[in-house]
Parts: C-alpha cells; sequence; structure tokens
C-alpha cells in the first residue's frame, strides 16, 4: 500500500516534470534554443494563478489566467529577446537566459513581496479520495496526473496529426527549407515559445496550488527539467515523457526506499544520512549514466 | 595577443592593484577586501576562460571545481584546529593551516574531479555538454547538501584565515596581494599557454576539429587537458574564497555560482585574458553600489546583461578593444 | 542609503548627546535577513528592535542595518564591513544558525559584543560559548525539549519525527527526545527548501503512529500542513513555534487550527511590558507582532538596561550589566544562565482563530525555568 502510493506520488511528480519539460524540448528541438527563463515562465503562471484566484475567489479563472499569462509573456519575450538570440551560440542563449531569470525573480519580488502566496483548492478537488483496492491519495494530486496525461496525448496529436505539428517538425528538420517553402517561420517560432510557455504556467499554477508560490520557485524545477529533456533527448516529445516519468519515479522512489535499505546493514542515524545523501544524487547519476551510454539522450537524434 | 590587447589586460590588472592600494592608503579597509574579493572571482573566471573561451567547452559547471577547492581549504583548516587528521586510512592526512600546503591540495583534487568528469562529459558536445556538466556539480551540490560530516547545508567555518610565511594574512592589503600575485600567475600562465602549439591545438579544435584529427592531434586528449587545467585554476580559486570569509557553504558548489563565474567571463568579453577581472569588478561594483540604493539591484545587473549579450557580445573588454581602434 | 540612514541616526544621536552628559553614542550593527524566502523573520527582528528604541526615546543608539539575504557569506562580509569600516561595539540581528556559526566566533575573537536575537547554535552554547556572546532568544533545542515534555503529558506513545536533513534539524529531533518518553514510528530527514511532502505524508500514514512532530522552519512547514490537510492523514501535530508564527499562520489558514505548538511568548502572556508591547507594535505596524518582533524587542531592551549601567567602552563593566539581565521582558522571568543563554518558561500554544485573524494562545507549561544541555561544557 505505502509503494502504491509512492508511485503514485512518482506519477505525479513525473506529469509535472513533462509539462515542464515539453515546452523547453520543443524550443530545443525546433528553434535550437536554450532557454534557462523556462523556469520564469512558470512562476510566472504560479503567481498569474494566485493573483486572479485572490482577486475573484476562483480557482478556475486563475488556472485559466495562469496559462494565457505564461503564454503572453513568453511570446512577449520571444518577440523582444529570444528571436536575437537563434543565430548565436549557446553561450549568449545561456547567458541571456540567466539575466532574463535576474530581471524576472526580481521584478516579480518588486510585485508580489518576497511573501510566499498560497492557494486554496476547489472544494471539487480538496481532500483526499479513496482509490479501489483502499488506497487514500490527495484528488489535487490526481488531478495533476490526468492533467498531464491529457496533455501528452494532446501534444502528440498536435505534433503527428496537424497542420501546425507538420510545420513544427519540418522546422526542426531544416528550417530554410520550411521558410523556403512560405511558412511565416517567425510566427511558427513565435506560436511554439507561446505553447511551451503556456504548459510551464499551467504546471506552475498546478504546484503552486498545493505547494506554495514564491520567487525562484522556478529554478529548481527548471533544472530537473533539463535533465529529463536531456535523457530523454532533446527535440522529442516521447523522450520527454519518458524522461520525466523515469525522474520522478527514480527521484521519489530513491527518496522513500534507498534510507530504508541501507538501515538492513547499518545504523539508522547513519543509513538516513547515507540514504538521503545518495537518493538526491540519485537522478543525477542517471543522467550522467544514460548520456555515458548514448550521448545523445534515450530518444535524440543520432549526431 | 596582440600589443594593444597586452596593454589593456595589464592595465586592468594594474587598476585593481590600484584601487586595493588607495583604499588601504585612505583607510578603508573593506574597499580593499571587495578588491580582493574581485581577485579571487575574476581568477575563477580565468580559469574558466580557459576552458570557455578558447576551447570553446560551455561548462555549466564549473562551482564544482570552485567549491572543492572551498572544501578542501576549510576542511584542512578545520582539522588543523581540532588536532585531528583528515584521514588515517590508506595514509593518514593531517589537518594545516599553512597557504603553501593547502593551495597544492585544492588544486590537486579540484584537478582530479574535472579529470574525471572531463573524461565523462566531453563524450558530449553542445547543449548536452553544458547539461552534463551542470549535473555533475548539481550531484557535488547535493552530496555536500546531505553530507552532514562537514556541515552539510549549515556550511563550514574555520574563523581564523590560514596563514602565509611571513605574512599577515589577517590584513586587509596583505591577503590582498596574495591573492593578486596568484592571479597575475595564472594570467601569465594562461598567456603562455595559449599561445603554446598546446594553445594552437586547443583554439583549431574548437574551430574545425576534422582538421585538427587530419594533422594527428586528438582533439579530446587536448580539451580534456585544457578542461583539467581550467578546473585546477577554479579549484584554487575556490581556496582563496574560502579563506576569505573563512567560510564555506554548499552555495559555492550551486549552480548560481556556475552561472555567476560565467558571467564575469562573458561580461569582461570571452577569449579575453583580463575579461574576467573586468567582469568580476562590475559585477561587483554593481552589487555594491546599487544594493544599498535599491533591494532589487539585481533586476538592473539582469538589463545590463541582456543589453551586453544582446549588443555587445564581446563583452565590456570588446567593447574597450573597440574604442580604441577607430 | 543606509549611509544616509546611519548618518541621519547619528545626526539625531548628537543632538541627545548634548542632554544626555557626554555618554558616547553605542554603535549597533544588525546583519539579517530582510530579502528571499526568509524575509519576514528578519524583518519582525528589525521591527521589534527599533520599536523598543523608540518607545525608550533612547537615540544614543546608533543603529546600522544590513541585509544578509541568508547568505553566510554575504553576512561575513557584512560584518566584516561593519567591524572594520563602520567600528561597531555590538552586533545582532542574525536569524539563522548557520550564519550565526560564521559570523559570531570570529566578531567576539575580535572584542565585539554580539546579542543573538533568534539563532542559538548548541556549538555556541558548549565548548564554543564565549564571554561576549549572549543569546536573549533560546538555545535551538529547547522548544523542541518543550514539544517533547508535551507529548509526554498529552499522552502520546508513538511518535513520528520529521526534520529536514540539515544541523538544526538534526538538533530538532535530538531535542525532542530528550524529554519524549515514548517510541519511535519512524524518523524522517527531508531536503531543505524542499516543497513537495508527498512521498513524507505517504509514509506517516503507513506507520501508525499516535502523533508526528515535525520541525520545518518557513516556506517548508506551510506546504508540509497543507498537504497533510489535504492528505486525509489525522494523526495529531506537534511542533515548535516556527511553523506557527504569526507571519506564516494566514498563509496556512485552517490547516494550523488547533495544532499545539511550544514557545518561550505569546502575545497573551499576562504581564505590563507584553501588553505594551504588543499595543504598540500593533499600532506602529498594522500587524500582530511574531515570535521574532518580541524576541528582537528582548534584545533591544537588554541592550538598553546595560548601556544604562555602564558604558561599553568599558568592556567588563557592560559584559557585567548584560549578564544582569535587568530588563523588562515581554515573556516575564528572563535571566541568563552560566552560559549567557536563556534560563525561562516555554509554553504549550494552540492555534486559534480570532476573528478572521489565526492566531495562537497558550493553553499550559511545558518546562518551566529551562536552561539548556550545553551549560555545563562552557568553560568562560
Amino acid at each position: 500500500m505505502l509503494l502504491a502510493e509512492q508511485v503514485l506520488n512518482g506519477l505525479q511528480y513525473g506529469m509535472m516534470l513533462f509539462l515542464m519539460a515539453a515546452g523547453l524540448t520543443l524550443v530545443f528541438g525546433v528553434m535550437g534554443l536554450i532557454n534557462l527563463a523556462h523556469g520564469s515562465l512558470y512562476m510566472a503562471g504560479a503567481f498569474a494563478c494566485a493573483a486572479v484566484a485572490a482577486l475573484t475567489g476562483s480557482f478556475w479563472l486563475g488556472l485559466a489566467a495562469s496559462l494565457a499569462a505564461a503564454a503572453a509573456l513568453g511570446a512577449l519575450v520571444e518577440v523582444v529577446v529570444i528571436r536575437r538570440l537563434y543565430a548565436r551560440d549557446h553561450l549568449d542563449q545561456v547567458l541571456a537566459t540567466f539575466a532574463l531569470i535576474l530581471v524576472f525573480s526580481e521584478g516579480t519580488r518588486w510585485l508580489f513581496g518576497s511573501f510566499p502566496l498560497y492557494l486554496s483548492l476547489p472544494p471539487v478537488l480538496s481532500g483526499a479520495v479513496t482509490l479501489p483496492g483502499g488506497l487514500v491519495y490527495p484528488a489535487f494530486r490526481l488531478a495533476i496526473i490526468g492533467t498531464g496525461a491529457l496533455v501528452a496525448i494532446g501534444l502528440f496529436w498536435l505534433i503527428g496529426r496537424t497542420r501546425l505539428g507538420i510545420r513544427i517538425r519540418a522546422g526542426e528538420a531544416d528550417r530554410e527549407m520550411v521558410a523556403a517553402l512560405g511558412v511565416d517561420i517567425a510566427t511558427l517560432y513565435t506560436i511554439v515559445f507561446a505553447l511551451g510557455a503556456a504548459l510551464a504556467g499551467l504546471a506552475g499554477a498546478l504546484v503552486g496550488s498545493v505547494q506554495s508560490v514564491q520567487v525562484g520557485m522556478g529554478e529548481p524545477v527548471l533544472i530537473l527539467a533539463f535533465v529529463t529533456v536531456v535523457i530523454g533527448g532533446i527535440g522529442s516529445i516521447k523522450g520527454a515523457l519518458v524522461g520525466a516519468l523515469l525522474v520522478g519515479m527514480t527521484d521519489t522512489l530513491g527518496k522513500a526506499l534507498l534510507p530504508a535499505f541501507f538501515a538492513r546493514f547499518m545504523e539508522a542515524s547513519a543509513a538516513t544520512s547515507v540514504g538521503s545523501a545518495l537518493a538526491s544524487m540519485l537522478i543525477y547519476v542517471l543522467m550522467a549514466l544514460v548520456l555515458v551510454w548514448r550521448p545523445t539522450g534515450l530518444y535524440g537524434a543520432r549526431a | 595577443m596582440s600589443r594593444g590587447g597586452a596593454l589593456a589586460n595589464a592595465l586592468v590588472f594594474a587598476a585593481l592593484v590600484a584601487v586595493a592600494a588607495g583604499a588601504d592608503a585612505t583607510g578603508n579597509p573593506y574597499i580593499v577586501t571587495l578588491a580582493t574579493k574581485v581577485a579571487i572571482l575574476g581568477l575563477a573566471g580565468v580559469g574558466l576562460n580557459l576552458a570557455l573561451g578558447y576551447g570553446g567547452l560551455v561548462s555549466f559547471g564549473h562551482a564544482a571545481f570552485f567549491g572543492i577547492g572551498g572544501y578542501v581549504t576549510a576542511i584542512l583548516a578545520s582539522h588543523a584546529a581540532a588536532g585531528t587528521p583528515v584521514i588515517t586510512f590508506p595514509f593518514t592526512v593531517a589537518g594545516t593551516a599553512e597557504m603553501l600546503a593547502i593551495w597544492p591540495a585544492a588544486i590537486l583534487v579540484s584537478g582530479l574531479a574535472a579529470l574525471a568528469i572531463g573524461a565523462l562529459s566531453l563524450r558530449t558536445t553542445g547543449v548536452y555538454f553544458i547539461m552534463v556538466t551542470l549535473a555533475f556539480a548539481q550531484m557535488l551540490y547535493y552530496f555536500a547538501v546531505s553530507w552532514p560530516a562537514y556541515g552539510g547545508e549549515d556550511g563550514l567555518s574555520f574563523y581564523v584565515r590560514n596563514s602565509f610565511p611571513g605574512a599577515n594574512t589577517f590584513a586587509p592589503l596583505q591577503f590582498f596581494a596574495i591573492c593578486a600575485t596568484l592571479l597575475g600567475g595564472a594570467m601569465i600562465l594562461v598567456a603562455l599557454l595559449t599561445q603554446s602549439r598546446f594553445g594552437l591545438a586547443l583554439r583549431a579544435a574548437k574551430e574545425n576539429e576534422a582538421r585538427v584529427i587530419a594533422v594527428g592531434i586528438r582533439p579530446l586528449a587536448v580539451r580534456l587537458t585544457a578542461f583539467v587545467l581550467s578546473g585546477m585554476v577554479a579549484g584554487l580559486a575556490g581556496a582563496l574564497f574560502a579563506d576569505l570569509s573563512r567560510f564555506v557553504s554548499p552555495a559555492m558548489l550551486s549552480w548560481h555560482m556556475s552561472g555567476e563565474i560565467m558571467v564575469f567571463v562573458i561580461l569582461g568579453g570571452v577569449g579575453r585574458l583580463a575579461g574576467p577581472i573586468a567582469g568580476a569588478a562590475v559585477f561587483i561594483a554593481l552589487e555594491y553600489l546599487l544594493g544599498p540604493v535599491s533591494d532589487h539591484w539585481q533586476a538592473l545587473l539582469g538589463l545590463l546583461l541582456l543589453v551586453i549579450v544582446l549588443f555587445a557580445p564581446r563583452g565590456l573588454m570588446g567593447l574597450v578593444a573597440r574604442r580604441r581602434h577607430v | 542609503m543606509h549611509l544616509k540612514r546611519s548618518f541621519m541616526a547619528g545626526l539625531a544621536a548628537s543632538a541627545m548627546i548634548a542632554g544626555a552628559a557626554g555618554a558616547e553614542p553605542v554603535k549597533v550593527g544588525m546583519i539579517t535577513t530582510l530579502s528571499g524566502g526568509g524575509a519576514g523573520l528578519g524583518i519582525d527582528v528589525r521591527d521589534g528592535f527599533q520599536l523598543a528604541l523608540k518607545m525608550a526615546g533612547a537615540p544614543e543608539v546608533e543603529l546600522i542595518v544590513e541585509d544578509d539575504q541568508q547568505k553566510p557569506d554575504i553576512a561575513v562580509q557584512i560584518a566584516d564591513k561593519m567591524i572594520q569600516s563602520d567600528q561597531v561595539d555590538v552586533l545582532t540581528g542574525i536569524i539563522w544558525s548557520n550564519l550565526a556559526m560564521a559570523v559570531v566566533p570570529a566578531a567576539v575573537a575580535q572584542g565585539k559584543f554580539y546579542l543573538s536575537p533568534n539563532a542559538g547554535p548548541s556549538a555556541l552554547a558548549g565548548a564554543g560559548c564565549d564571554k561576549n556572546y549572549f543569546n536573549v532568544a533560546w538555545q535551538n533545542d529547547n522548544l523542541h525539549e518543550a514539544a517533547g515534555a508535551y507529548a509526554n503529558s498529552a499522552g502520546y506513545k508513538n511518535s513520528f519525527m520529521l526534520a529536514p536533513n540539515y544541523p538544526a534539524g538534526t538538533d530538532a529531533i535530538a531535542g525532542y527526545k530528550r524529554f519524549y518518553g515514548g517510541a519511535a514510528a519512524g524518523e524522517l530527514y527531508t531536503q531543505l527548501g524542499q516543497t513537495d511532502y508527498a512521498a513524507e505524508i505517504a509514509q506517516i500514514r503507513a506507520s501508525g503512529a499516535d502523533s508526528v512532530f515535525f520541525f520545518l522552519p518557513g516556506g517548508m512547514g506551510i506546504a508540509f500542513m497543507k498537504q497533510y490537510a489535504e492528505s486525509g492523514v489525522g494523526i495529531p501535530l506537534i511542533g515548535p513555534a516556527f511553523s506557527f508564527d504569526q507571519n506564516i499562520l494566514q498563509a496556512v489558514g485552517d490547516a494550523a487550527l488547533g495544532v499545539k505548538n511550544t514557545s518561550q511568548w505569546n502575545k497573551d502572556i499576562d504581564n505590563p511590558a507584553n501588553a505594551a508591547f504588543v499595543a504598540a507594535y500593533t499600532a506602529e505596524y498594522g500587524r500582530l507582532p511574531s515570535l521574532y518582533s518580541s524576541q528582537g524587542f528582548d534584545t533591544a531592551n537588554l541592550l538598553l538596561s546595560a548601556m544604562a549601567k555602564a558604558d561599553v567602552a568599558d568592556q567588563d563593566a557592560f559584559r557585567a550589566a548584560l549578564e544582569a539581565a535587568d530588563f523588562a521582558s515581554v515573556r516575564g522571568d528572563f535571566a541568563f544562565g552560566p552560559n549567557h543563554h536563556p534560563i525561562q518558561d516555554i509554553y504549550v500554544r494552540e492555534v486559534v482563530k480570532e476573528g478572521d485573524v489565526y492566531t495562537n494562545k497558550i493553553i499550559g507549561t511545558a518546562l518551566e525555568d529551562r536552561g539548556d544541555a550545553y551549560a555545563a561544557e562552557c568553560k568562560m
């Protein structure tokens, strides 16, 4: 029963990472851009949700606001800054988007202050539900798992079956060719960036609702999303999904099981510290192993 | 390196020394401390520049080596204060509070770490390289946070600055002189390296890998050597930084630190010898001058960085150099 | 900005000196956390401290305040600057134990007084104590010890214990166990700064505990309590006051109602000093004071009481005046033990709702005249 609950926790964590990683991997794959400010969009979504929910009293309006605000901010940033970086090397991209983090973090602090904000969950999703088999689990976390699964299906459909998806895939393969075929590449890039931003904003709002909404909340998630993308292979939505679930499960189960594992042959307090030290390093070990085995990730294009 | 470049490098270094000496003479020991910080962070940047600027290896994990240098220093110093050995197996290592013993240890350990991390990371390129170096640094960061023996998240203090023969390291100007001398030495070393056959091979491997292989040089070996040297310089800087604050914490290993070191390099100008010093100086001057004026100085710093990346991609030194040539 | 501030304070001070018969102003350097996630604590300490100065009408104190951003290296730099450039006589303000450990030993070694308004690491209470270091809040273990004592009196026999994996976290669980007499249903260390507690809550659910002791300061505690309330696990919570202080309670909301927590202060402690403090603080800042506000307020009053008796230049006399602790503490009886840490009562509080505001009321005393476990190791 405990293990089943931990698996659900890992699944929920993985789905949240997928929402972050999907946008990141699209922007990576289609535009060749490394965007450190993706975490700021996550934060923006969370703050938009908190602000609108506080103003209107409706969590659902807040959720809609998080999508809209992150998409709008993403589009704005793409047009003003990011667009100038596509032709630059990764170094300039890292620095410029690092600078964006500083601006967004301090800007948010200036607007909302240093204190964390907290959201109240809507009555429908608050409290716990009993699953078949007698497992008690918070309803909101189930909703996050469901949202992640829906977004995954939607993205696979979008990329695989729609005109926009064909253009995105074509842009990934050969951007000059796509431009030559008369596709407005600048608009396509803005749309892709805004779509990724909206997903990040949604992730921020969902996570902010169960945890807290504060300046800097995007940074730890950003690093994990990068790990996810790199494990899955840059540009691959499928890779992002597999990578996210792998990272989510590894982290959650590692933290749950490693200390207990070491306790079998060590003294309790030493086992706790060794176990939790190893558990917190585990996903980075996983990433290093994957890259040593496959230098372009699980589903990355072979160089 | 052009003669103009050499002059600019010498001028930046001389300006730093002049600021420290002037501040000491006019009774502003705190400014001397700030100048020391510039010298130390500049040294870390000089180290990163070797890999990043000359070798094109965008390492987003140099905080790992910086932090290792710092932790080696703090661990040796705290064991010296407590009078206990650091390890007893397979051989005994006693603690020490002598900088001349600590520096080689810090350089050695960070060099070994760079060797291991480099050997694995250099299998990848591009974005994957950036991310895998970041991942290794994060691994060390989380290890330092959760390993309780040396303070974990709280960090490790050692109260008394380590000693250097014939110097009172607690006097701000004397400690500055030690740091500045090491910085100058590292700059000369990097200048010599980059003009040597090794430096040419490193740059050639960055520009055109196929051609380097064609003339019989193994680019991986050249890159790995540069990466290790770069990590060693960053490790030395970390050792000095630990002595500056007499304190180390996992923050020295965090990705923010990696980002900051990278910012010094890029702010000053990638591949310019004194660039990181100029970058660190501007960063710390901004922090010192704007910090008290506005709590939101980091936003201003971010805007400045953005303007530099978008409109002056060759950094501050590039700006100055360009103006000199016009 | 601070230059201007201290200049103004200096002007005011020199104007007063004329009246105060030539007493030298005392320069106080306050290093505290005013930005980032922990800003609320530093702001309350500063506001409490400044309120005490204002109420006493004592402008012969020149106060310099700087933000350490909760980063030890920044705190060390500020301390260097305050000692080297500003030449302060007294340092105070640090919130976090790790920052205190980075700053305090070097500062007292350079002959400065340090008055701690919050952090009380065991290293500074035991073998590392110093004649110039005074703690006006508590030794870190105190509130956890009180929680252990309360768990006994409430009849709990099987506690689950949860704390972040850093020294203050391990100290917290050690402190709890020092008084708690029951069994351990589980002992779990989380990552510092962690915001998702799903995995821990699953383990609590499966543990069969009858009570949960947790020490998760700041945002960690808020996140934990909200998620705990959502999880449907109903095992009663116990904790030190840090996760239930006035700043945090509004954010936690109903999830905290009824939780028992331990504190050396509360706004309903019945003495004239406390009544005056709560009224003045609420009037001045428009919010209820927190635990941290009370500690900043007491720290300033301790300083003022020593200044009334001795000149800070005469270190021995000034130290003796501090040791006497001759001031009206808002927590009632207050004295220093041999290691310059408080001997005081520690209460059990319950989170209640007064109108729209969540706050605490005292329901009992957990420990009377409690000193600390390390005093015997201190040789001054």
